[in-house]
């Protein structure tokens, strides 16, 4: 693979083929972990960590692996993978694996993990495949960023924990969004950041 | 190689292998990492007990840890009786007691909603500097909107007088019932009275706030009525004669040292 083919896999899925805007994989976790910024990243970093690993040994045993048990292969090690990270978290970020852990579990449902591993990783080099998952992972990552940003700072006034708007209960000015606090305000900035990408790139508007 | 592979021997032989080497990955990183994730739970788990000593900030300059041993003893109590019993605080798990029907009982008022109560209990005794026990920490668990909730009260020594309650652990709606860890609402705690002259429990939660000057009430959290009232059943449940009745008035008889 050329040089210019692995920075392709790296960057394309952040805007131009990004998992959830444009394939609309993995949007029950982005719902669930975007309250607030620290979570989302730590979250993003799980999902790259699993993606590009479980890519790379896929796409390392791709050749070996019967196509009868393959699906059953490729959840054998995500599984696997997600338990490391998230014994990983218990172990150097406890306050972070205590909100997170049941959504960090629950990486193994993510579809893009599987989606990545069954559509890139069975056929592509080791190397490449990695580069996948981490693109991947990023291009996740960046809309859970995107929401998080505006649940944290329009539900409860803070930018990473760091106070911006003083809360009306701390003696502040700013009433917090109730709404945007809820996990399911998360499909309308998702829906919301989907229409703007397309108003960007209106190649990846769907024909009919 | 394509028909081996695909062949009944070889797709078992290579399943076998994939569920060897991921059991072997996931076997060593529990192993190796159970050490920190041990040491972790018991940080987190003392910072909340300094929490509620009001000695957080000691704690944060010196080392929780050696404050921790410094000031606070850990003791275990047999709840029905309120006496002190014989074993190790340290390996004491409430939540896996309170599941184990030999080593808990169902409450007959079960009003905080806990399901089982463990037999036995830890309480947490700290002293001031010079030995004498000046705050007794209670743990307390309760229904709150979606889960329970587990957390600490703090007392001064004479059971009566609330030093803190800290919230440890719970699963309510961020920006809502999760306020209860919200350090302006925890601020309201200190100072307020459990009981009232006759020696009843007169703590409640007042929606729409408290009266200035109330020795008993405490606001509630806006927007989480239920989660509000499981604070208040939570404690109500605790003093009672089903939860640390018995050993506050052994207290209250005996004294604290």
């Amino acid at each position: 693979m050329s040089d210019a083919s692995t920075k392709k896999v790296l960057t394309q899925p952040i805007v131009d083929n990004n998992p959830i805007a444009l394939q609309v994989l993995g949007i029950c976790s982005a719902l669930a972990v975007t309250s607030s910024m620290a979570n989302a990243l730590v979250m993003t970093l799980a999902v790259v960590l699993v993606t590009a690993f479980s890519n790379l040994f896929i796409s390392i045993i791709r050749n070996h692996i019967p196509s009868s048990v393959r699906i059953i292969v490729q959840m054998a090690i995500i599984a696997s993978l997600v338990i490391v990270v998230d014994q990983v978290l218990k172990a150097f970020s406890y306050q972070l694996s205590k909100e997170l852990s049941v959504f960090v579990g629950l990486i193994i449902t993510n579809c893009i993990v599987m989606g990545r591993a069954e559509a890139f990783a069975m056929k592509e080099k080791p190397v490449v495949s990695f580069m996948d998952g981490i693109g991947n992972g990023l291009g996740y990552g960046a809309i859970l960023m995107v929401v998080a940003f505006f649940r944290e700072l329009f539900g409860f006034g803070t930018f990473f924990g760091i106070e911006v708007l003083p809360l009306v209960q701390n003696d502040g000015w700013y009433q917090a969004n109730g709404l945007l606090v809820l996990p399911f305000s998360s499909f309308f900035i998702i829906g919301l950041v989907i229409w703007a990408i397309r108003q960007w790139k209106p190649e990846q508007v769907e024909k009919d | 190689m394509s028909s081996k592979k695909e062949s009944f021997i070889g797709t078992v032989g290579f399943v076998v292998v994939v569920c060897l080497v991921c059991a072997a990955l996931v076997s060593v990183s529990a192993v190796q990492l159970k050490p920190l994730q041990t040491a972790n739970k018991l940080l987190d788990k003392q910072t909340k007990i300094l929490e509620a000593a009001g000695l957080l900030e000691l704690g944060v300059d010196k080392g929780i840890v050696a404050t921790y041993n410094q000031f606070v003893t850990a003791k275990m109590i047999d709840v029905k009786t309120g006496e002190y019993v014989d074993g190790n605080p340290d390996m004491f798990d409430e939540r896996r007691d309170a599941r184990d029907t030999a080593k808990s009982v169902k409450p007959e008022n079960d009003i905080a909603g806990i399901n089982r109560r463990a037999n036995s209990a830890v309480v947490y005794l700290v002293t001031d500097g010079s030995g004498s026990v000046n705050t007794v920490i209670l743990p307390i668990v309760g229904s709150g909107l979606w889960d329970l909730m587990y957390g600490f009260i703090g007392f001064e020594a004479d059971l009566n007088t609330v030093k803190s309650v800290v919230y440890s652990d719970h699963k309510e709606t961020p920006g809502l019932g999760a306020e209860v860890m919200n350090p302006r609402w925890k601020a309201l705690w200190p100072g307020k009275k459990m009981y009232n002259d006759n020696g009843d429990i007169a703590i409640r939660i007042v929606k729409g706030g408290a009266k200035k000057g109330d020795l008993h009430g405490v606001d509630a959290l806006s927007g989480a009525t239920l989660t509000s009232a499981g604070v208040e059943k939570t404690i109500h449940f605790w003093l009672g004669d089903e939860g640390y009745g018995p050993y506050i008035s052994n207290i209250r008889e005996k004294g604290l040292n």
